[in-house]
């Protein structure tokens, strides 16, 4: 919040020699933008999606009608948040799952720590609750220690079957395997929890590339931690051009990060958001709403998320 | 790769330009050092240019790399405690950073010096985080102290302190859950577990490291405030630092805390911590890939 106030007070400042009211000449908008580029990158927004940004809304602004209630400030502010929502896919449709799938293929990758792990338990119980499907979670984190552990006891909390094999197995044939005990077990939903892995991890990225080529998943989510700063777009580049993403969960959304790097993956790759996770508690996601999201990312804090989690 | 062309751009001879500014900004920005370090910086650097009568990019790049360096502070290795036979280190940090793995490795450094080290399972919360811990022990030789699940953890930690008291310990390294440092009740606990520790060892904990990760942003100043207000810290520990992240939030901290950094994590192997320089971290900054 308080950095909402101060971006609102920053622009306050430049507009106060703003005669009266008009239309917002390319100086003031020139120089409010620059402050809405800070904010921006304090946001952890890529530097030049910030900028390719800031040049969008100055189309948008420069002689831009100043009336009614709104100052010149709060004029700026709205074609940002606007502008904002649009680019975080505000008015189309592949902000959602695809379900249509029979079964549903799954996979979550991610770096290390994202929340892959929690994410694939919550999204079971999420995809059981609302959607009356029959989850299968498959431990396919061969390296971490207890990883497999760590899914079984979090499928055992949410009632949640979950396919696991021996220390040892391979990634790949985990997965395909699972397939089959899917089949056997009647689920139609098969969510694959990988093994963290960073970017340049040319072995490891081609551990995930096999998996998806044997199992040919509907949907491939990048795990993406909300606090993520400027490398996020490389990160999610690297993952796309592996494995080709779908979409992307914006995990640690419960703190006061501002979660900039969402709009970064977005404007780069194009790969939408579709959950935001906000706990560690598992029903602790939700659907991703952009309007939500482009408050956090001005500081105007998240007042409908917090509403939801009370 | 900013830093790269950087670097690769600015010649013994060349003149400082606006463009070099330009660069010198958006590589520091590009590095997560955040916006208003890098004003300060460049500031900072333009006075200088000034003042020593700078010819060339070269000049501004080198006093730029003393500044990153000035910032960051000395280094400093693990503080053992001459006066209490038993040091107490305690782990904190928001979830998923790498504390769990950094504490392994440091076990195990310690361990390999000829410590007698104990590690305290703390983090109760967390689905498996104790089979994690256990495993890790397991892996290097240490004894973990832990309990059921979702148990008090600070009756682990007093658990804890009296093992390694009664069985001869010289470094107790507690293991905690990770923590939003905005969620009120969990920052409490972490002040009980503090307390606990203050209790029962003499000047303890004797280090309160924080561990945050690399590909962090803007949050991490956040972090580090929070938790050196809430119970203090002696260390931060950066992990996941073989990824392309290059963790240039620590500027911001060091300065900010004075609190020095201790160790870099570059890999999930229990031999991939080394000790922090101010020097090799400023010139990874600037390398090529
Ligand atoms: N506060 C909060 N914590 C979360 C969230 N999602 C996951 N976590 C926590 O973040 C930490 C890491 O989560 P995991 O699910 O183990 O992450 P992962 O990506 O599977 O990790 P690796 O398998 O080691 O790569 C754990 O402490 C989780 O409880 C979230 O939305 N909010
Ligand atoms: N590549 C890389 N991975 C790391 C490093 N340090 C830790 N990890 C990985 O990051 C993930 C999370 O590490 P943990 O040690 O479980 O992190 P934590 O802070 O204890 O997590 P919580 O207890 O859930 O908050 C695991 O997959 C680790 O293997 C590192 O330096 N480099
Ligand atoms: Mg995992
Ligand atoms: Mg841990």
């Amino acid at each position: 919040m308080a950095m909402f106030e101060s971006l609102t007070k920053r622009l306050e400042g430049i507009f106060q020699n703003l005669e009266g009211r008009g239309k917002l000449t390319e100086d003031d908008v020139n120089s409010a933008l620059r402050e809405v580029r800070i904010a921006l990158i304090e946001a952890d927004v890529n530097l030049k999606v910030a900028r390719q940004f800031v040049d969008r809304v100055k189309q948008k602004a420069i002689g831009a009608d100043v009336m009614g209630s709104l100052s010149p400030a709060q004029q700026v502010l709205s074609i940002v948040q606007e502008e904002l929502v649009e680019v975080l896919g505000g008015s189309d449709d592949k902000n959602k799952l695809d379900l249509s799938g029979n079964p549903n293929i799954i996979m979550l990758v991610g770096l290390n720590g994202a929340g892959k792990t929690t994410s694939a338990a919550k999204l079971a119980n999420y995809l059981r609750k609302q959607h009356g499907s029959r989850p299968l979670l498959v431990a396919a984190d061969m390296y971490r220690p207890a990883a497999v552990n760590q899914l079984k006891t979090l499928g055992k909390q949410i009632q949640v079957p979950v396919y696991s094999e021996p220390a040892g197995s391979d990634p790949v044939d985990i997965c395909v395997h699972a397939l089959d005990y899917a089949r056997e077990q009647a689920c139609n939903t098969i969510i694959l929890d990988t093994a963290g892995r960073i970017n340049i991890d040319e072995r490891m990225m081609q551990e995930v590339v096999n998996i998806r080529d044997r199992v040919r998943p509907h949907e491939v989510l990048l795990v993406a931690d909300a606090m993520t700063g400027q490398e996020a777009v490389r990160v999610a580049q690297d993952f796309n051009d592996a494995v080709s993403l779908t979409g992307m969960i914006l995990s640690k959304m419960d703190g006061d990060a501002r979660g900039g790097a969402a709009l970064s993956i977005r404007t780069v790759t194009g790969v939408p958001v579709k959950f935001m996770a906000l706990g560690e508690k598992l029903d602790a996601i939700q659907p991703f709403y952009p309007d939500r999201l482009a408050q956090r990312i001005l500081g105007m804090g998240d007042v409908m998320t917090l509403i939801d989690q009370a | 790769q900013l830093f790269s062309r950087m670097s690769t751009t600015v010649e013994e001879t060349d003149l400082i330009t606006d463009t070099l500014w330009d660069d010198l900004e958006e590589s520091l920005l590009a590095a997560d050092v955040g916006p208003r370090t890098v004003i300060w910086l460049i500031e900072r650097l333009r006075e200088r240019a000034d003042a020593e009568q700078m010819r060339t990019g070269a000049q501004v790049q080198r006093a730029l790399r003393e500044e990153l360096v000035d910032l960051l502070g000395d280094s400093s290795p693990l503080h053992l405690s001459q006066r209490s036979p038993l040091t107490v280190m305690l782990v904190i940090g928001v979830n998923g950073s790498g504390k769990t793995t950094s504490i392994a490795k440091m076990a195990a450094r310690l361990s390999h010096e000829g410590h007698k080290v104990m590690l305290a399972a703390a983090d109760t919360f967390r689905a498996a985080a104790i089979d994690q811990l256990k495993v890790w022990g397991e892996r290097i030789s240490v004894p973990v102290i832990s309990q059921q699940p979702n148990a008090d953890p600070g009756a682990v930690v007093y658990d804890a302190i009296q093992a390694a008291q009664a069985r001869g310990s010289d470094v107790l390294i507690v293991d905690t859950a990770g923590r939003l440092q905005t969620k009120y009740n969990l920052m409490e606990e972490l002040k009980k577990i503090n307390k606990i520790i203050q209790r029962f060892v003499p000047d303890g904990p004797h280090e309160l490291l924080i561990v945050i990760d690399a590909p962090t942003g803007q949050n991490a100043l956040l972090q580090a405030r929070k938790f050196a207000e809430d119970i203090g810290l002696t260390g931060v520990i950066i992990t996941k630092m073989d990824s392309t992240a290059k963790g240039g939030f620590a500027f911001a901290v060091t300065d900010d805390l004075g609190v020095p950094i201790k160790f870099i994590g570059t890999g999930e192997k229990v031999e991939d911590l080394i000790p922090f320089d101010p020097q090799s971290f400023v010139a990874a900054l600037f390398a090529q890939e």
